[in-house]
């Protein structure tokens, strides 16, 4: 990666800012999309791995982003650079993609909210959260589903399918603690079962 | 005798170490446990006032819970608060994060690591799948009618599944129809 690449990274996570209405996780199936089919900077392997810990690991689930910048910064570094050098990259790659993604909609929370708390026209606000709300669903049944499909050999898809549906179906219907589940994914994925 | 004074933060510093604090606590999504610390815990939100915040900063782009944590410290302390306590949600549990991303390689048994990460990402797409099941039933009473949300969430689902289109063509375009049409319905109600 070069200069213009970074820049690049910078420019696209501060473009991606203001679109992660719903919560960052929707921004995944555009990370995606970005830096694993179109710019080739993360592997399959990698963006799903990043996505899982992210998950797994406690804090805000935005950090997923920061997550793939390490990796993107870590890989950019090569194969035979020294560790600490990889390392360095890789914290700059974390700090540009979560500062990026988090700047512009943070100036514009405080921005709105403090202008919304001396004007409120209910209206407008109504709206602009209602009708976002079905794309909102709509983006995280597909963040669901890539990754769900995350690859992997045929034989183990039904199971790991059968995995997601099963969780999801525990999310949706009990106050079950999501560690548990994750903690279980985790079993079965040591075991080799899934 | 006067009744006693909502608690608020006392500093700069305890504000940030109540965010690092619930933020470490908060294992896939922190939104339940900022509701059990920052208003059942320190009484520092009342309910009303934590559910208000809390659809502003859902309206809002940007990670939900990082806009609560700016209005909050915003509130007390200003600008400089903002930044404390988004802060405080971010810095240790970023810290925590990479440090396990650079862990993992060196771990020995790689098919192992591999297959644990291939589990949790199978349910962490099952935890999502589930959120999202339960936001959808609780559209059924959207201005929109339910049959017209069903038709939204499906296209913006096609849109990124098989049409592989940029967010910014589904927010802005899919996002700016449905909020368009909701304001209509929404002004319509109130005229009547």
């Amino acid at each position: 990666m070069n200069g213009a690449d970074w820049a690049q990274l910078l420019l696209y996570h501060l473009s991606l800012s203001l679109l992660a209405v719903g919560g960052a996780i929707t921004l995944a199936p555009d990370l995606h999309r970005k830096l694993v089919s179109e710019q080739g900077w993360l592997s399959e392997a990698q963006f799903n791995q990043s996505m899982a810990l992210a998950q797994a690991a406690p804090g805000p689930n935005v950090l997923f982003v920061a997550m793939m910048g390490w990796n993107v910064g870590f890989q950019s570094a090569g194969a035979d650079a020294a560790a600490w050098l990889a390392t360095l990259l890789g914290a700059a790659g974390a700090l540009v993609c979560l500062l990026g993604v988090m700047t512009p909609s943070s100036i514009l929370t405080l921005v709105a909210t403090r202008w919304c708390q001396k004007h409120r026209e209910r209206l407008t606000v109504q709206a602009l959260r209602q009708g976002l709300a079905p794309i909102v669903v709509g983006l995280l049944l597909a963040t669901s589903w890539l990754l769900g499909r995350s690859g992997g050999q045929a034989a183990q898809d039904g199971r790991l399918w059968l995995l997601t549906l099963v969780c999801a179906i525990l999310v949706w219907r009990t106050r079950l603690h999501m560690l548990w589940l994750l903690a279980a994914g985790a079993m079965l994925g040591i075991m080799g079962w899934v | 005798m006067k009744a006693p004074a909502a608690p608020t933060p006392a500093h700069l510093g305890e504000l940030f170490w109540a965010f690092s604090w619930l933020s470490l606590q908060g294992f896939g999504g922190v939104l339940a446990v900022v509701h059990r610390e920052l208003v059942e815990k320190r009484g520092w939100l009342t309910p009303e006032g934590f559910l208000e915040d809390w659809a502003i900063a859902q309206v809002m782009p940007g990670p939900n819970v990082c806009n609560l944590a700016l209005m909050f410290g915003d509130r007390h302390f200003g600008w400089r608060g903002a930044i404390t306590a988004l802060a405080g949600l971010l810095a240790l549990p970023l810290l925590l994060l990479l440090s396990l991303g650079a862990l993992m390689g060196q771990l020995p048994d790689q098919a192992a690591v591999a297959g644990g990460l291939r589990g949790m990402g199978a349910v962490a797409a099952g935890l999502i799948a589930g959120s999202a099941l339960k936001l959808l039933l609780g559209l059924r009473q959207h201005a929109l009618g339910f049959p017209l949300v069903l038709l939204l969430a499906s296209a913006a689902f096609a849109g990124v599944v098989w049409l592989h289109l940029a967010l910014h063509l589904i927010v802005l375009g899919l996002g700016g129809l449905a909020c368009g049409l909701t304001w209509w319905l929404l002004r319509r109600r109130v005229a009547q």
